[in-house]
């Protein structure tokens, strides 16, 4: 009988947990659904959009548009946010579905017979995978071609093109030729922003004979779980960019010379001169082989405790400094452009994303030709308030951005003198761009590994045909 | 089973004096102080991660960057120990989808695909323990060799039928996966224990007019009742846990909370701080359950292994 008793005692008190966990959680649901209904008030100053360019298309109310990325929250809300007034427009429902396993999942549902209506797909190379593999990936409508010839330039749409057929428009894109620092920290020190390579290496020299101890001129990290290394190849990315230039940089991605070729291995040594001396690195965090372990997420947090001055990193790290830091011209931090040898070029390292689609519905080809247009762009700044956004639509309306640095993000994308140059590693054969060129910087780093050894073992691991 | 039943007796009939004195002595050669101590160090070792995490949830993202969680009693002694709740604020609110859509997803995936399984392995156990029917033995082991499958090379072709049957995007495919990849397991256990009771009441119940259905639900499933809850909570946990079914069968409509804690990291994993956080709220669930079942847990653990 007491055993009994107890354990219904038992029972009463676990549904009673129960139930006032569900109170709390139905308590979180409310609050959430306000902080919803309270950012659309942020589209108010978008542009209105034009209607009736998607007239074309028919009659599209009621139905829906699946997509699948890998854009998850934070920035997954003002991507629904920039679907807004297409979705008034038309009364086509878009169906957004984020995941950081994306990648890896797509070829799945696509082998299953089972893909989204659209894709955005983070890089060429899965465009390639998904063109080249699977046959699965549906040539551009000719209006999203005549929107991507009108709006942007022909290297942007190079890379959306597979073997001559043009598939994917791109979408946002990323600078990653940017150097963080803190303009408080050169100001009271007296130091100036590089305007040259050469400068830069002055610079350096300078800071790292001013200071002693755990404060260095540079801090760098590549650790980024299944995926590090990747911010260690965009630093050598770069400095081809700037000692080779960017026709030997064709050739080295395209494999038309190899990858231990003498320019690439100046390259290597030229980037090495900061990244592995150790009065040069690694700001706040240790040695040079700490770079091979710190998160790149935190390898520029060392600038906010005055510990280092410098961190090269894409114009996305905006959003990972911790809440509270004013990313200004004045402010905690800010970034200047990584200088090239001289001041009349501007090689710049770029990187983005691109649509994909696998259906041809008019609803499916209304929502692209949509995303190709400069009304997307626009909209997209204005539903971004927090800024980390850019794009290199030229019909981009850059007093919509919403923070200096994005504006001087879009200057750079928009300036004739850059010349724009997409990220190598993500247009390399995935054995490498994935895979041993990520093992082997992380390798250049951890070990005593030379520029040329590294450089040897990469080129060996070139697929043969 | 048998000699666990007696063991619940005593309070109701007072045993000999010599049977507590058997007791006793089985007690002091059973135990020793050093496999105690043993026991204790693994359990303290075993827990410090978890604990780590837990005050590591606590801490701002700031300091969780910059030191170790065990930094934290230094500061506090110092007086500058900082807590506070935004991770969990994050985790819970800071998104477009609220949490509890994931939460009564994890539910509605969970209790179908720990019924199901159930339902079909006692069944099929009873007919594999007491029906005699030709080639019993070797479809038995055909079953018990499915366990080998593992699940990752089903998932395509699985994928493949459930769009062409048209139940994709529902959760009967996630409800059906786990159900088959809990079959082989479950029909073993289950088998196990039915072997295990004496066929003397079996054949009692047959000589008094019993057929299968009435000597199923009469005679054997109320002494089945531990191994069903030990089973139960095995399935239970493992598909509360579940991220990699979860994610290739369903959508966004049927994702439960692994697939959200997942996604927390953020785009470039850049908010990693974050996933302390969504790690204890996804345990509270299997917590209860585990800290309320876990008598049936430790007697589920020696199914098969010892016949009592």
């Amino acid at each position: 009988m007491t055993i009994r008793t107890a354990s219904r005692r038992r029972a009463v008190a676990l549904a009673a947990t129960g139930a006032s966990l569900a109170l709390v959680l139905s308590a979180c649901a409310d609050t959430d659904d306000g902080a919803g209904d309270g950012g659309d008030g942020g589209n108010a100053a978008a542009p209105e959009l034009d209607c009736s360019v998607f007239e074309e298309f028919g009659d599209l109310d009621g139905t829906t548009v699946s997509v699948y990325t890998t854009i998850v929250e934070p920035e997954a809300e003002t991507q629904q946010d920039s679907y807004k007034p297409f979705e008034d427009c038309t009364g086509v429902t878009v169906e957004y579905e984020a995941s950081r396993e994306m990648e890896a999942q797509l070829p799945v549902r696509v082998q299953a017979g089972n893909p989204p209506d659209i894709a955005i797909l983070p890089q060429p190379g899965l465009l390639n995978t998904l063109v080249t593999q699977y046959d699965a990936v549906l040539p551009a409508p000719e209006q999203v071609e005549a929107n991507v010839d009108e709006y942007w330039s022909e290297d942007w749409k190079e890379y959306g093109t597979v073997d001559g057929t043009f598939y994917a428009a791109p979408l946002g894109s990323n600078v990653k030729s940017y150097v963080w620092y803190s303009p408080t920290m050169f100001e009271e020190a007296g130091y100036e922003v590089p305007e040259t390579w050469d400068d830069m290496m002055t610079l350096t020299e300078e800071i790292a004979a001013d200071n002693e101890g755990a404060t260095r001129p540079w801090c760098a990290g590549v650790e980024s779980g299944d995926a590090t290394g990747w911010p260690g190849t965009d630093w050598i990315e770069d400095v081809v960019l700037r000692t080779a230039g960017p026709e030997v940089y064709d050739q080295w991605y395209t494999h038309e010379i190899p990858f231990n070729d003498p320019q690439i291995v100046e390259a290597w040594d030229a980037a090495g001169e900061i990244l592995k001396n150790p009065d040069h690195v690694n700001g706040g965090l240790g040695d040079v082989d700490s770079i091979a372990t710190t998160p790149w997420t935190d390898a520029g947090y060392p600038i906010l405790d005055g510990n280092c001055w410098m961190h090269r990193a894409a114009n996305f790290y905006q959003t990972q400094w911790p809440e509270g830091t004013n990313v200004a011209p004045d402010g905690d931090v800010y970034a200047f452009y990584l200088p090239a040898e001289t001041t009349d070029e501007r090689p710049t390292l770029v990187a983005g994303e691109f649509i994909g689609a696998f259906t041809d519905r008019p609803e499916v080809q209304a929502f692209q030709t949509y995303l190709s247009s400069p009304d997307w762009a626009n909209a997209k700044a204005a539903a971004t308030p927090a800024g980390g956004w850019v794009s290199a639509n030229s019909g981009l309306d850059a007093e919509l951005l919403a923070t200096d640095f994005d504006r001087l993000s879009a200057e750079i994308l928009a300036d004739p003198a850059t010349v724009a140059r997409f990220d190598a590693s993500d247009l390399m054969p995935s054995e490498v761009g994935t895979g041993s060129f990520w093992a082997g910087i992380t390798e250049w780093f951890a070990s005593d590994a030379s520029s040329q050894e590294v450089t040897d073992d990469i080129e060996n691991s070139w697929p043969k045909n | 089973m048998s000699t666990t039943q007696p063991a619940v007796a005593p309070k109701a009939v007072p045993p000999p004096s010599n049977l507590q004195q058997r007791a006793r002595t089985a007690k002091k050669k059973l135990t020793s102080p050093w496999a105690s101590m043993i026991a204790v160090v693994i359990a303290l070792v075993w827990t410090v991660p978890t604990f780590g995490l837990l005050i590591t949830s606590f801490r701002p993202e700031i300091d969780i960057r910059r030191s170790g969680w065990w930094t934290v009693f230094a500061d506090a002694f110092a007086g500058e120990g900082v807590f506070s709740f935004r991770n969990y604020e994050i985790a819970l609110f800071d998104s477009s989808t609220s949490l509890i859509d994931f939460f009564v997803n994890s539910f509605v995936i969970t209790l179908p695909a720990v019924f199901i399984p159930i339902t079909v392995a006692l069944l099929a156990a009873y007919a594999f323990a007491w029906i005699d029917f030709k080639g019993r033995d070797i479809l038995f082991v055909a079953v018990f060799a499915l366990q080998i499958v593992p699940i990752q090379i089903t998932l395509i072709p699985l994928l493949r039928a459930y769009v062409g049957t048209g139940i994709n995007g529902t959760f009967w495919p996630i409800w059906l996966s786990h159900s088959m990849f809990a079959l082989p397991l479950a029909i073993f256990l289950l088998h196990n224990f039915m072997r295990d009771i004496p066929s003397s009441l079996v054949e009692a119940a047959r000589v008094d007019g019993a057929g299968h259905v009435k000597i199923f639900f009469r005679v054997i499933l109320p002494l089945l009742t531990p191994a069903i809850a030990a089973f139960a909570i095995f399935q239970f946990l493992w598909v509360w846990n579940d991220l990699l079914v979860a994610l290739v069968m369903g959508g966004p409509q049927t994702f439960p909370l692994t697939v959200r804690i997942a996604e927390l990291a953020g785009s470039r994993g850049g908010d990693w701080h974050v996933l302390s956080a969504g790690a204890f709220i996804s345990i509270i669930v299997p917590l209860i359950v585990f800290l309320s079942l876990q008598r049936y847990f430790v007697r589920g653990l020696l199914a098969g292994s010892v016949k009592g």
